[in-house]
């Protein structure tokens, strides 16, 4: 424990947190990976890097910031929340790159809205996201409304937290910084390695780590690895953006169910907020699933009709999607709680 | 001769009425007309006021989806007869009614309209001479 330096906890999202600690060459393996991710993200020492993850336990905040000052930009230590603040010192200090969780982009766009402030007077040109599951549809939506590049990020607090894994600026796949985490694909079921290009659960064996080093770590998240070489001339294998952890997959009925599938449904339908809260229940020894849906004022009509035919296009096109019946009810903008962290998108009630 | 009428988005909860009507209040807003659509879990109110821009911001601002709706006002004596008249007038030219709500002043009845297409529900009525209200006349009522 004396060489220990540093200890951070996983968000603890699936029950109790994780402790992780990190010797002194582990922090500057961190540095050196997120230095990484950052130089991908087309981000160098002219840029103002504004990082809204939490700073703390939580690995998203520190992670960012050391790796930031490590290619030499001017590091915004602004931590999560405080929307208002958040826009004025990206607003005054001319932040280029943003960093935090997708949800909380998507909110700060919609603040930005509401502020007053021009897009032209911000010179925000790309956002890190990453520490939760987003779709393609949600990365377009960003980039529309924040007008930046997206870039996805990947990590976890067991393996380093973020600097695993990132994309390039050509958004086609996550180059794994595979010379200190060796990256697998096994069956979950049996696991047994799987041949290279097949999906299956991502499992990580740590090379240089001290602190907590991993022998085939169980990620939970499902992808598969692309072993070609990039068009942006690395040549770290990369890895697909992640159909969602293992942990938020729901079963109900029987079925698997992803959130992110039910966000695809709703993305594809573009006069839909993608704000949205699932709920399951469980009634008279059955499953029940619910969506909550937020309703803006780019599609209300004042006909019943017409919102009563949304909804049952809504629910249609769920059921064939998820295969499950669904029941959506559509509710009053900003009814549906808005994350500064981590979205909340799945309330369960059923007890086991 | 096209009102605009506010169309407000609501979730079938209670006090949510009363939420939208106390943000109207804060800037004095008059209402004229008032009806109320609903399903099992959702509805839509129906306002006519003095200042319908004013007042879609300050419901905006208290986070409520609004829309302006064009309607159309017709002044009839306020019997049975004439409301059925002006809907007649209507289905003779194809024009369906959406929905369609009154009150009465003294012995006249305001029938408020929406109609599949405005423009020509407002000719069809005038050919017929029948009193169609501006949106000036119904504030001041």
């Amino acid at each position: 424990m004396s060489e220990i330096v540093r200890v951070h906890a996983s968000s603890g999202t699936t029950g109790k947190p994780t402790v992780v600690g990190y010797t002194r060459s582990d922090i500057a393996v961190w540095s050196e990976v997120i230095a990484r991710t950052l130089t991908a993200a087309g981000a160098n020492r002219h840029d103002f890097i504004q990082i809204a993850y939490g700073y703390g336990l939580f690995t998203g905040g520190l992670g960012l910031h050391y790796g930031g000052e490590k290619i030499g930009a001017s590091v915004i230590p602004i931590s999560g929340g405080n929307t208002t603040r958040q826009i004025q010192l990206m607003h005054d200090f001319g932040s280029t790159v943003l960093a935090c969780t997708p949800s909380y982009a998507l909110f700060l766009s919609e603040a930005i809205e509401e502020s007053g402030i021009k897009r032209e007077d911000l010179k925000l040109r790309v956002g890190v996201f990453g520490a939760e599951p987003w779709t393609e549809n949600m990365r377009r939506e960003i980039e529309d409304k924040l007008r930046i590049k997206a870039i996805d990020i990947y990590g976890l607090s067991e393996v380093i937290g973020p600097g695993v894994a990132s994309e390039c600026l050509l958004q086609d796949g996550l180059h794994i910084n595979e010379d200190h985490f060796y990256p697998e694909i096994i069956d979950p079921v049996t696991l047994k390695v799987l041949a290279p290009g097949s999906t299956g659960e991502l499992v990580f064996t740590t090379i240089t780590k001290e602190g907590l080093p991993l022998l085939r770590y169980r990620t939970r998240d499902l992808t598969r690895l692309n072993y070609e070489r990039c068009k942006c001339g690395r040549t770290l294998v990369r890895m697909e953006k992640c159909l969602g952890r293992s942990d938020d997959m729901l079963i109900i009925r029987g079925v698997n169910l992803f959130p992110s599938q039910v966000e695809t449904v709703l993305l594809e339908m573009s006069e839909i907020k993608p704000h949205y809260l699932l709920i399951v229940d469980r009634l008279n020894n059955l499953d029940t699933l619910e969506l909550k849906v937020e309703v803006d004022e780019a599609f209300f009509q004042d006909k019943i009709s017409q919102l009563e035919a949304l909804r049952q296009k809504l629910q249609t096109n769920l059921e064939s999607a998820l295969g499950l019946g669904i029941k959506v009810t559509l509710v009053e903008p900003k009814m549906i709680e808005r994350s500064e962290g981590k979205a909340k998108r799945v309330i369960d009630k059923r007890k086991f | 001769m096209i009102i605009h009428q506010l169309s407000v988005f609501l979730e079938n909860k209670s006090g949510r009425i009363t939420e939208a009507l106390e943000a109207l209040g804060e800037e004095n807003i008059r209402i004229t007309a008032l009806s109320v659509a609903d399903t099992v879990e959702f509805g839509i109110l129906r306002l006519i006021v003095s200042d319908p821009e004013k007042a879609r911001e300050l419901l905006k601002k208290n986070n409520f989806t609004v829309n302006l709706t064009e309607v159309i006002s017709v002044m009839a004596p306020n019997e049975a007869r004439y409301y059925a008249k002006v809907l007649k007038i209507l289905s003779d030219q194809d024009i369906s009614v959406e929905y369609t709500y009154a009150f009465s002043v003294g012995d006249k009845s305001i029938i408020i309209l929406r109609c599949s297409n405005t423009d020509e529900a407002i000719k069809a009525l005038k050919s017929h001479e029948m009193e169609l209200l501006k949106a000036s006349d119904l504030y001041k009522i």
